[in-house]
């Protein structure tokens, strides 16, 4: 992790990261006037542990706007898995209460689809049958089903790979089918759990550009965990910061950067900017931390043969 | 050396091939070397001429210290001395004379009349297990999935299936005779209970290690119970409840022995016991190769179609399905690669 360091003169001459240009300015104030698709009303989960419980998470508030991309990031710890699957229904939290369009979450349900780290593809199926799963879940014939399910896999560009099996298909490829499957039960919201984490960091990029591309195509909300800085700037209209033990909200940073948004602005100032908030947010005193923390090594190799 | 026998490696194609035929050559040629070679082993003396001793006959098999001390008395008596040969015992007949009797035990007539001819023993065996098994399959399979996708229903029935199953299914025998009569059913019943138990557990066993994130997907895509465990759990674990089943399949074998001598005595049981009664032990080395034959082919089919049925579980296409990916020209033959 490369950070724009206090010595950097550079990083000195950085703009405040709350301050937004009129356009962005803009596009928040219409994003707020938009229907609250889901709302986090002081959300809380606490796990029975050993020594008593366990806060996870802590009164977590959120209103997420139609259409808006809202990227969750935060310490490892800080319970972003058990605040998604609260929202999709697969964890009960034990204070607090999640609304969709008003009503309250109670479990699991095609509304809130979900993108998983690991895929979750059903290895048994086709890639065009994966996708059609949650067409014939609603009910749906299966001509029409795989109709629309081709029309999801197409958006996704995986035409060719229609009738190849999961095991065919490479992480990213997965993801594209994981992403096409959530689609197509037409959720209201996309809750996507580090969905690029496993992927080499030039698959990722590409993946991060097809995202922005289908949400601009699709009428979809999406909420997304990452721990990866850069992709939350580069995605986000807002990013919420959770800090650990126990999961609270940090800070809800409105992104400066201007939309349509590119690969090549990870060098703006505005992108510059708030990724240093987020470093000073995510790793506070990184540098101290690091140098307190030498290794206990002794040399082990000839005086003057030195690597660095 | 190294090669052949590097830990975790799998061998090439040829090898496995060779080995697997040495596995069966092997113990062939080890009973070959006690059978064959007179100095190894041969415990008994078959006699070729008597000479004059009134109370053996040529061919008779004794003792070789027997055989020993008749001779040393003879010689006392300075009478003619029997001869003899190396023998091994009646019932370790060698692999030729078994090998005949795999055929002349078809074609022997029932000793008594009434009795079933060895191919009609044997289908009269294949009816009870399939019986058995497929009555065990049909009850035990759906209740194991239901164990495995529901801890309420585990909790409820699996304690009680457990405790049943350390009862041994023979116990049950005298029980299943009073119940189902003498003929077939009884056996049928101890093949039932021998099966259903294990089976039940198995099957929970092998739905619960199921990939709980695949039900958790298809709950965010509007799945709810019933398609969980049909279109998920189950086509989930179809290969392992497959295997299972495979393994179970054989087990049901061990438990027709014992079934089929309850009650009145049929199948290759009823041949085998009556087969040894008259000393024919060759063709008691026949019917349990057969049996032993019949099991492993059939399980070497049942594997064999279901890597094809699953093929999703092991990427690696078979050359079969290779081939014919060739001749179709399908996308299917190799794994399309591509980068995201």
């Amino acid at each position: 992790m490369v950070s724009p360091s206090d010595s950097d003169p550079a990083a000195d001459a950085l703009p405040d990261y709350r301050r937004q240009s009129p356009a962005v300015a803009a596009r928040f104030a219409a994003l707020r006037q938009r229907p609250v698709v889901l709302e986090i009303d002081r959300l809380g989960r606490q796990f029975a542990g050993e020594h008593g419980p366990v806060t996870a998470l802590r009164d977590i508030s959120l209103q997420i706007h139609r259409r808006e991309f809202v990227c969750v990031i935060g310490p490892s710890g800080c319970g972003k898995s058990t605040f998604i699957r609260l929202l999709a229904g697969l964890d009960t939290p034990t204070s607090g209460r999640v609304l969709l369009d008003g009503k309250p979450v109670t479990g699991p349900g095609p509304d809130r689809g979900m993108v998983f780290q690991g895929y979750t593809l059903f290895p048994w199926l086709s890639v065009t049958r994966n996708v059609m799963f949650g067409l014939e879940m609603q009910g749906k014939a299966a001509t029409e089903a795989e109709r629309d399910a081709l029309q999801w896999i197409d958006l996704v560009g995986l035409r060719k790979f229609a009738h190849a099996y999961p095991h065919q298909l490479s992480g990213g490829m997965k993801q594209r089918v994981a992403i096409a499957r959530a689609l197509a039960a037409s959720p209201r919201i996309l809750l996507m759990d580090e969905p690029f984490g496993a992927l080499d960091a030039q698959t990722r990029a590409q993946m991060q550009a097809h995202l922005l591309e289908i949400w601009r195509n699709v009428d979809v909300t999406i909420f997304f965990i990452t721990h990866d800085l850069d992709e939350a700037i580069l995605l986000a209209d807002r990013i919420l910061v959770l800090k650990a033990n126990p999961g609270e909200v940090q800070e809800l940073i409105e992104v400066p950067v201007p939309r349509p948004r590119r690969l090549d602005q990870l060098t703006t100032p505005e992108f510059l900017a708030t990724r240093r908030r987020l470093d000073e947010l995510i790793h506070p005193k990184v540098a101290a931390h690091v140098a307190s923390e030498r290794l206990p090594i002794v040399r082990l190799t000839q005086l003057g043969d030195d690597v660095e | 050396m190294s090669r052949w026998f590097s830990i975790r490696q799998d061998l090439t194609p040829g090898r496995h091939r060779l080995l697997g035929v040495f596995a069966f050559l092997l113990p062939l040629a080890v009973w070959s070397l006690f059978s064959y070679v007179p100095w190894l082993w041969h415990p008994m003396v078959r006699v070729t001429d008597p000479a004059g001793v009134s109370w053996i006959k040529p061919g008779q098999i004794l003792p070789r210290e027997d055989f020993a001390k008749l001779v040393e008395k003879q010689a006392a008596l300075a009478a003619p001395l029997p001869t003899g040969a190396p023998a091994n015992p009646l019932y370790f007949p060698p692999p030729h004379a078994v090998g005949r009797a795999l055929y002349t035990a078809f074609t022997t007539e029932p000793v008594l009349k009434g009795d079933k001819w060895l191919h009609e023993a044997i289908f009269s065996s294949i009816g009870t297990i399939f019986w058995g098994f497929t009555l065990a399959c049909l009850v035990g399979v759906p209740l194991g999935i239901f164990c495995g996708a529901s801890p309420a229903v585990a909790r409820l029935t699996e304690p009680f299936v457990d405790f049943i199953r350390y009862m041994p299914a023979p116990a049950f025998g005298a029980l299943m005779v009073a119940i189902f009569g003498i003929h077939v059913a009884p056996k049928i019943g101890i093949i039932f209970i021998g099966v259903f138990f294990p089976l039940v557990l198995v099957v929970a066993t092998t739905v619960r290690r199921a990939d709980v994130s695949l039900v958790e997907a298809a709950q965010t895509l509007g799945a709810k119970r019933r398609a969980l465990v049909l279109r998920v759990l189950v086509p989930a674990s179809l290969p392992d409840l497959y295997n299972d089943l495979r393994l179970l399949l054989g087990s049901a074998w061990t438990y027709l022995i014992v079934a089929e001598v309850v009650g009145v005595s049929s199948g290759i049981s009823f041949f085998i016991n009556q087969q040894a009664k008259y000393r024919n032990f060759d063709n008691v080395y026949a019917a349990i190769v057969i049996i032993g034959a019949i099991g492993f082919t059939t399980d070497q089919a049942l594997a064999w179609i279901g890597q094809r049925l699953f093929a999703w579980k092991n990427p690696r296409p078979s050359r079969l399905r290779r081939f014919f990916g060739r001749l179709t020209g399908s996308t299917a033959s190799p794994a399309p690669v591509a980068s995201a």
